[in-house]
């Protein structure tokens, strides 16, 4: 079997049982919400109205702005409750997911609930009425059971429109099936992104049949097609779910952004960590200000970030007082900030470094960041999605007065491919990028030093900070990967051929 | 029995019915009869508190209507024109709905359910159908069945056969006619038929713009009534009766 599709097929128990008790739950609650709401509304046009308005805006939410959205929120109450109660909540994973997949799982729900309470024939009602029944009576002999079928169409919407947006819960720190699609997009590993989207399709198409054939048999009254589509849905929920209950919690968290340099690094971890027998689970695909500010809250334990980014972004110098300083800096400003503990460099830098194709530099005439502001206005410059809001950005266009004629933004992979089609004329590469070399790319000198130095450094949360096992397995990685070996190892990953794992390529660069 | 004091309905300002006074004796069979509009069907639904009345009060045995009125529609039996079955529950359990309701046991429901089959004339095959599966006229003996189901003392009926060909319409009433006096009933029928009110009622309430004009025996209403209304409604039937009785007559002489 091909590498790749076995890894993939490794980490779907994992993956998936992530991805059902997620939709499952989301679904659930979404239900014990919904119905009631639907119920309410049904009986009061003053509720109807708003209650369907607001549902409906939610909607209109990109599933993944609401996922991010749910990040800040939580992360504010949990430091409110740290600071009343004592103690927090995890603000990243599955809580934000399931609050933002909930409130997305409820307009098909309410929809169908309002309209087939409100459809119900006016004479059957006032025979209801008329023969004794009480408002409860009423609501549950006739009014539920002749509105089941449409709210159960409405729960199908709803549980293939959860299980669709799950998969960018990994966005949020959560592991779902949308990690095959993250990672394998970003690694270009279409095997990982096209495995993801089949897993999840058909896991939104077999619930769906599953819950069609309740509504069938809600319809028709047949109670067997109700019992056979219930047993069937409980069933996969307990089975998919169980290797999450066998396996028990991981011992250690280890976070990782999303790119491949990130997912290597995250791997190396892990298996320092397993080789010496402690679990580790990766929480991947997490945004730069975010998986900081994780780690501080102590919900992952360690990841490796970058000091030039740490130095703008979370102490918010604009300085550059040279590598070393910045490193001592950082070690001094971090644990004072925020308790995190910098364990130290792993021997390389990965800097944001504007590039462009070799021959065209030298055809225009460019070398460094002073001969790029002259040409910059006739230029297209590409850059990754967070670039141009980073304090970076700012400093180097205010440094060599940079005035592009363009600006646009692309996953990583893609602002390579933008470069190589012409797309795009300079992108902001990454130093540590092996695809620097295999294409050919110049990196423009930054005579000004408007960019800061970016080694890479391992951290540690303040929980964290004198756990010995955490400790001793990092420990060998200070100092151990020279920026050769890295780049190798990325473009292992990267590379359109012949591709390595996160995993695989870890190995390569694990000390002897 | 049943005793309406200064009962009164308005809506959006507007006097519907009342106020008025009415008693209905135990074991009468009372129509209520008007044109559309009148206020009948109003008058009806607040015997049994689905409309509450604006002023004035309903009792029913010196009871009147209290805060929780679907305790005493449990002992009233309701039929109207849209019937209403259940049609989600086949003939059987719309039968049982009220015996449920009253926490009757399985078996006594059974028995009743094929009972009350037998006595409104259906087979014992329609038990298990649907209501979307029957006839008009099977719908309508059904309906009746499940407002007879738990025993009720009252049965209140608005326009019960208006949806049916005139032969079963007939058939029906007098059946229904039947079990009025063979189960001692006290029944309250809306009607605007008024042939169908001077058959089957042993007084009939005439009721225009809201208010009662009259309350007699047919026979006192087809009599030259000094009511005008009365006189306008009562033209049709006599004409029709002078007509049917000529026909049988020059029939009877021809032969």
């Amino acid at each position: 079997m091909d590498d790749r599709l076995a890894a993939a097929w490794r980490v779907l128990p994992d993956y998936l049982g992530q991805h059902v008790l997620l939709s499952a739950c989301a679904l659930g609650l979404g239900l014990l919400i919904s119905l009631p709401l639907a119920i309410a509304a049904s009986r009061n046009p003053a509720i109807r109205w708003p209650a369907l308005f607001v549902a409906g805006l939610i909607q209109t939410i990109p599933s993944l702005a609401l996922l991010a959205l749910f990040y800040p929120v939580l992360l504010a109450l949990s430091t409110l409750a740290k600071a009343t109660f004592g103690h927090g909540f995890p603000a990243l994973g599955f809580a934000p997911s399931l609050m933002a997949l909930t409130l997305y799982s409820m307009l098909p729900i309410l929809r169908n609930g309002v309209a087939g309470i409100i459809s119900v024939d006016p004479a059957v009602l006032e025979a209801a009425d008329g023969m004794g029944m009480t408002p409860g009576q009423r609501l549950w002999r006739v009014e539920l059971p002749l509105a089941a079928p449409v709210i159960m169409a409405g729960v199908r919407t709803s549980a293939v429109w959860t299980i669709g947006a799950a998969t960018l819960a990994t966005s949020v720190g959560q592991t779902s099936l949308g990690n095959y699609i993250f990672a394998g997009l970003q690694t270009e590993n279409w095997v990982g992104v096209l495995f993801g989207c089949a897993a999840a399709a058909i896991l939104a198409l077999s619930v769906d049949q599953l819950l069609g054939l309740i509504e069938s048999g809600l319809a028709r009254r047949r109670p067997w097609r109700i019992w056979t589509g219930a047993t069937a849905v409980a069933a996969g929920v307990l089975l998919a779910t169980a290797p999450l209950w066998a396996a028990g919690a991981p011992a250690y968290r280890i976070g990782a952004k999303n790119f491949s340099e990130q997912y290597i690094l995250s791997e190396l971890m892990a298996q320092r960590l397993g080789a010496v027998g402690a679990r580790a689970a990766i929480r991947d695909d997490l945004g730069s200000a975010t998986i900081y500010r994780a780690l501080a809250a102590g919900e992952i334990d360690a990841y490796v970030d970058y000091s030039g980014t740490l130095w703008a972004n979370v102490l918010g110098r604009r300085d550059n007082p040279g590598r070393a300083a910045v490193l001592t800096g950082l070690a001094s400003g971090l644990a004072q900030r925020d308790g995190v503990k910098l364990l130290g460099p792993l021997g390389f830098e990965n800097a944001y470094a504007l590039a462009m194709k070799a021959d065209r530099a030298r055809a225009l005439g460019v070398a460094s960041l002073d001969d790029l502001a002259r040409r910059a206005p006739d230029l297209t410059l590409g850059t990754d999605i967070e670039f141009p809001a980073r304090p970076e950005w700012k400093s180097v266009q205010s440094a060599y007065g940079l005035r592009f004629r363009r600006l646009t933004t692309y996953q990583p992979t893609f602002m390579y491919h933008a470069l190589e089609d012409g797309q795009a004329d300079v992108i902001s590469a990454f130093s540590s990028d092996g695809r620097i070399e295999a294409d050919h790319l110049m990196i423009l000198a930054d005579p000004r030093r408007a960019l800061p130095p970016y080694d890479a450094v391992i951290l540690i949360s303040p929980q964290r900070s004198h756990d010995p096992t955490l400790l001793a397995a990092l420990q060998p990685l200070v100092g151990a990967i020279d920026a050769a070996a890295m780049r190798r190892a990325n473009y292992a990953v990267d590379r359109p051929e012949n591709k390595l794992t996160p995993a695989q390529a870890a190995e390569t660069l694990a000390p002897r | 029995m049943i005793s309406l004091r200064g009962v009164a309905k308005s809506y959006g300002g507007r006097q519907v019915v009342g106020p008025l006074d009415l008693d209905i004796a135990r074991g009468a069979f009372v129509a209520i009869l008007g044109g559309s509009g009148c206020g009948k069907t109003t008058t009806l639904k607040m015997i049994n508190g689905l409309i509450r009345p604006d002023a004035g009060e309903v009792s029913i045995e010196g009871w009147p209507l209290g805060e929780a009125p679907w305790r005493r529609r449990r002992r009233i039996g309701y039929v109207f024109q849209e019937i209403g079955l259940f049609p989600h529950l086949s003939v059987a359990e719309n039968i049982a709905v009220g015996p449920r309701l009253a926490g009757w046991d399985r078996e006594r429901i059974l028995a009743r359910s094929a009972e009350l089959l037998e006595l409104v004339a259906l087979s014992p095959d329609v038990a298990e159908r649907m209501p979307a599966a029957l006839s008009g006229g099977q719908r309508q003996r059904v309906g009746l069945a499940r407002a007879l189901a738990s025993g009720p003392e009252i049965m209140l009926m608005d326009e019960p056969f208006g949806a049916l060909d005139p032969i079963v319409r007939e058939a029906l009433g007098q059946d229904y006619r039947t079990l009025h006096e063979r189960l001692g009933l006290t029944t309250v029928m809306v009607t605007h038929d008024v042939t169908e009110a001077l058959l089957l009622a042993d007084q009939v309430v005439v009721m225009d713009a809201g208010r009662i004009v009259a309350v007699d025996d047919p026979g006192v209403l087809l009599a030259d009534h000094p009511e005008p209304a009365v006189r306008a409604l009562m033209e049709t039937p006599r004409r029709q009766a002078r007509r049917l009785e000529a026909l049988i007559t020059g029939r009877a002489a021809r032969g």
